[in-house]
């Protein structure tokens, strides 16, 4: 039994299927998940496969600032990945809303909604930085196993923000707070 | 009352089933497959792709998922319509007349034909008691697509075997080769692409249109037996050719030998076919079926034919 617990916890680790949703982005960040997944990055190495349900996927990706219109979408895609499962959130909005920071229109950041394990900020995110933050989730994911959900105590953040965050120019500690 | 011969033949049953060329080969064997369809992919595309175990890793971490609760008759059969394409398509890799003399009888390949349908049947089941409109949409595609590869493809198998006056897998095995067999399988190739569900013919799981179609709605340990079954799928498909083009030989190592490496060069073929090409739309692939793959199932029904005449 424990032998099979440490196969399944190695091949959780090794298998991270992703889903990648939509909560209101400027299609930037989203350009660059998939360029995680092109020959230069090529995330499948890892084990990576992106997934076009959410039933079939264990990490879920968001990008966007979560608008309104997006909450009882995230939340209903959230509950349909079956655990064990991990949240990365794609890039500086959905981290903390960006430049669009106090706008009526929006519900954000993400970890108001769903429980975030890591953070991946920029503006948008180089693709390693995703790959590194897919590859964080998995390591989270395996060492959570089946347990009943909690959310990272402290979510991670991989990768450095500062130099490429083309729409507003701040670094990545200024992201963060 | 229970006579040697019965006892020998039920053994050997078993160990093909089992053992050779049945589950103990064919799992591994359909995991290698589906390794080498994601990693010829891959390299086609400039990628380094997956590591080597990589269809075991999703295979054990998809048993370890949470299992979706379902409830009532429609979430039954949604239970179970996996585990009968799973043991259909493990049943038709067992039949697969892999070693010299290795048993098989008189209308296996009748068998043989049914039980590589029955996954495809499976999915068409599936995608409708999920009851979600992508899966729906992706069984009618597997329906329609199924309609159209299967004239020919039956077809093509059955003139080889009525030109032969057999329906015996290992009888047909043996044969010589001849134009009308290599017709045949050319035919069979050509169904090949469809029947896998690979480009340019993978309407029914279309990843971008309708999500994994059928598969939409299964997760964890159900989606594992999906895999499972498809990997299986290509060992018992490819396996099929395999046997057909293979000469005939009496050392049974070598005959295992030349059938893993002639159905490892089909996978590949498919794999690259599946890379250089885009997705068709669903009436240019009903269309190709119909109009232009016919004339395989017209000559190879026609060289029966003159075969059974001449002889």
């Amino acid at each position: 039994m424990k032998l099979w617990n440490r196969l399944m916890c190695y091949c959780r680790r090794r298998s991270p299927w992703i889903f990648h949703m939509n909560s209101g982005s400027c299609n930037g960040c989203d350009i660059e998940i998939v360029a995680s997944l092109s020959p230069r990055y090529d995330a499948e190495q890892l084990g990576v496969r992106l997934e076009g349900s959410p039933r079939h996927a264990d990490i879920l990706c968001v990008t966007g600032p979560v608008t309104h219109n997006a909450v009882q979408a995230i939340k209903t895609v959230y509950g349909q990945v079956y655990g064990p499962k991990a949240v990365v959130a794609i890039g500086s909005c959905p981290a903390t809303t960006n430049v669009f920071i106090d706008s009526r229109t929006l519900a954000g950041p993400l970890n108001k909604h769903i429980p975030v394990d890591v953070f991946v900020p920029g503006c948008p995110p180089r693709p390693d930085a995703i790959v590194l933050g897919i590859a964080k989730a998995a390591e989270i994911l395996a060492a959570r196993g089946s347990k009943p959900l909690v959310a990272a105590a402290e979510p991670e953040i991989v990768g450095d923000p500062g130099e490429n965050c083309v729409s507003c120019a701040c670094s990545s500690t200024e992201v963060q707070a | 009352m229970m006579t040697p011969e019965i006892w020998s033949s039920l053994t050997t049953a078993l160990a093909r089933l089992l053992i050779f060329p049945g589950l103990l080969f064919a799992v591994p064997a359909a995991w290698f497959f589906l390794w080498v369809e994601r990693k010829a992919v891959a390299r086609m595309q400039g990628r380094i792709g997956p590591p080597f175990m990589q269809p075991f890793y999703d295979f054990v971490k998809l048993l370890g998922k949470d299992t979706p609760q379902r409830t009532g008759v429609g979430g039954m059969l949604m239970k179970a319509w996996p585990l009968i394409a799973v043991s259909a398509a493990a049943g038709a890799v067992g039949l697969l007349p892999v070693l010299p003399a290795s048993g098989g009888f008189q209308g296996d390949l009748i068998l043989l034909l049914a039980l590589l349908e029955l996954p495809s049947m499976c999915i068409i089941a599936a995608g409708f008691s999920s009851r979600s409109i992508f899966g729906e949409i992706g069984s009618a595609r597997e329906a329609v697509l199924s309609v159209s590869y299967n004239v020919v493809f039956l077809l093509a198998i059955v003139s080889i075997a009525a030109s032969q006056h057999t329906f015996s897998l290992s009888a047909l095995a043996q044969l010589p080769a001849s134009p009308l067999r290599w017709l045949g399988i050319a035919a069979i190739l050509v169904c090949l692409p469809a029947k896998l569900h690979l480009n340019p013919f993978s309407l029914p799981n279309a990843e971008q249109e309708i999500y994994s179609g059928p598969m939409v709605e299964y997760a964890g340990p159900e989606l594992a037996m999906w895999e499972l079954s498809h990997g299986l799928e290509w060992v018992a498909a490819t396996g099929l050719v395999a046997t057909l083009i293979a000469p005939a030989f009496t050392l049974w190592w070598i005959a295992a030998l030349v059938f893993v490496a002639l159905s490892f060069v089909i996978v590949l073929l498919l794999s690259v076919t599946a890379a250089a090409t885009a997705r068709l739309q669903i009436d240019t692939t009903v269309r190709f079926y119909w109009q232009c793959t016919i004339i395989f199932a017209v000559l190879a029904v026609a060289s029966a034919l003159f075969m059974r005449l001449k002889a």
